[in-house]
């Protein structure tokens, strides 16, 4: 079985690691590096729950092999909280109640992340259009929305202060 | 789902992942961005056409850029982002057809990663890129074994996701060159589908115009999801070709490209309603063209 060493940033910490080169990204997450806040849906690239960012910018995780991290920046949920505290779009998406069974929550928040990091003050066509390869089945999408729009405001206020 | 067995093998060079894919060809396929042969892997595509290699390009040096060069037009690298294309201020200005079909594939996620040269590699015949590359002319720039080689589009798919790459030599696209507007030129895409994103086209309609005033002096249209491959529509073109723009010889036209094209029913459409929407699509992008000359 072809397997390799590679070395990545994962959420921040440096990894050394040997990975097998059949092995897509998001099971060689839940699997070798026991994170399983990312998670498995329709793995096709259709659902997005899997949805991680390599170099700051979200993909499918389930389209990805481990091997290709390789050299690169890779942050999972799990490496979303700031010092502690919970991510403003991890609040917003709390106190908008923007998740119900909060499968798909993992990978809405990474698209969201993904679309602020790029774009500070997204339209609300902007961040539909962000989360559009995010399926989610309980909310009708109008409360994540409406979450991703506050914590872009809440982000906003941190930068001008 | 555990993937089959197989080997990744990461290129650092150019001249080294055309002797690899050139001396492995028969159980290699090329990856760049991956998306769609990840999961043709997964579906054991590959495997069924003994293919156990994947030879990942990505990180070879000098082929992830998108310029616009005065005179010629967009050069865009083939490891170039799907996403970077459809954001790019220099694609919106300059060719904004462009960049409303490389919005048009799959979704965000899958756009970080994919390529346009992987779009039209993979040969799909709804890719959503193929139709406008076709109706701009565009040059496909590649490197084998055997050298640099220029592929013009219309000779770029040669049959049910197969193309004019040459396997054996190890040939891989460099590049895509989409010649620019000149004034009185426009183009456009129009992609029917049932939702906004990660839906295939139903059917995608591209066009070109050079307008003289209201007469339409040169067009060229293409239609993806029409036919096995993303095609040309020379019979409805000849139609447009030196008249006055009208309501009447759109309708012509539409009606012609709607006789050229040989659909397929599957669960997206029927082959009439692919019929019928080549029709009102054919307008509508010959319409957009004209009103977006430069």
């Amino acid at each position: 079985m072809a397997k390799r060493i590679i070395k990545f940033k994962l959420n921040g910490e440096d990894i050394e690691t040997i990975c097998q080169d059949n092995i897509t990204m998001v099971d060689f997450l839940r699997k070798d590096m026991h994170l399983t806040g990312t998670k498995r849906g329709c793995e096709e690239g259709e659902c997005g729950a899997c949805t991680i960012l390599l170099d700051g910018r979200a993909v499918d995780s389930c389209l990805m092999l481990a091997a290709e991290a390789d050299g690169h920046e890779i942050t999972t949920i799990e490496g979303v909280r700031r010092g502690g505290q919970l991510h403003p779009i991890q609040q917003e998406f709390i106190d908008k109640w923007a998740l119900q069974c909060g499968f798909c929550t993992p990978g809405m928040i990474m698209s969201a992340l993904s679309l602020l990091n790029e774009n500070p003050h997204p339209t609300e066509h902007e961040i539909r259009d962000a989360i559009s390869g995010n399926l989610c089945r309980c909310t009708g999408y109008a409360k994540i929305v409406e979450a991703i729009d506050a914590a872009a405001e809440k982000l906003a206020k941190e930068v001008a202060e | 789902m555990a993937l089959p067995e197989m080997t990744y093998v990461r290129a650092k060079s150019l001249d080294e992942a055309c002797k690899y894919a050139s001396e492995n060809s028969a159980r290699t396929a090329v990856i760049a961005g991956g998306t769609d042969v990840i999961l043709q892997t997964k579906e054991l595509v590959l495997q069924n056409m003994g293919i156990d290699t994947l030879l990942d390009i990505k990180e070879i040096p000098g082929l992830n850029r998108l310029d616009f060069v005065e005179g010629e037009g967009l050069k865009i690298g083939s490891l170039t982002k799907l996403y970077d294309i459809q954001s790019s201020e220099i694609v919106k200005e300059h060719i904004p057809a462009v960049a409303y079909a490389a919005h048009y594939v799959a979704s965000p996620q899958v756009r970080r990663k994919g390529t346009m040269a992987g779009n039209i590699c993979n040969a799909s015949p709804s890719a959503d890129t193929a139709s406008i590359l076709l109706a701009m002319n565009a040059v496909i720039k590649t490197h084998s074994v055997k050298g640099d080689r220029e592929i013009p589009m219309s000779e770029f798919f040669q049959g049910f996701k197969k193309t004019a790459i040459d396997k054996e030599a190890g040939e891989i696209v460099t590049e895509i060159d989409i010649p620019e507007l000149k004034k009185g030129e426009g183009s456009a895409y129009f992609k029917h589908a049932i939702r906004k994103a990660m839906d295939l086209a139903i059917i995608g309609v591209a066009a070109w115009v050079r307008m003289d005033g209201n007469k339409i002096e040169d067009v060229r249209l293409a239609v993806g999801g029409a036919a096995i491959t993303p095609i040309r529509l020379p019979e409805a073109e000849a139609i447009l070709k030196g008249n006055e723009l009208s309501d009447e010889l759109l309708e012509k036209a539409g009606v012609k490209a709607s006789q050229e094209i040989s659909p397929i029913s599957d669960v997206r459409a029927s082959a009439e309603y692919r019929t019928d929407m080549v029709r009102v699509y054919t307008k509508r992008a010959v319409n957009k063209a004209v009103e977006t000359m430069r």
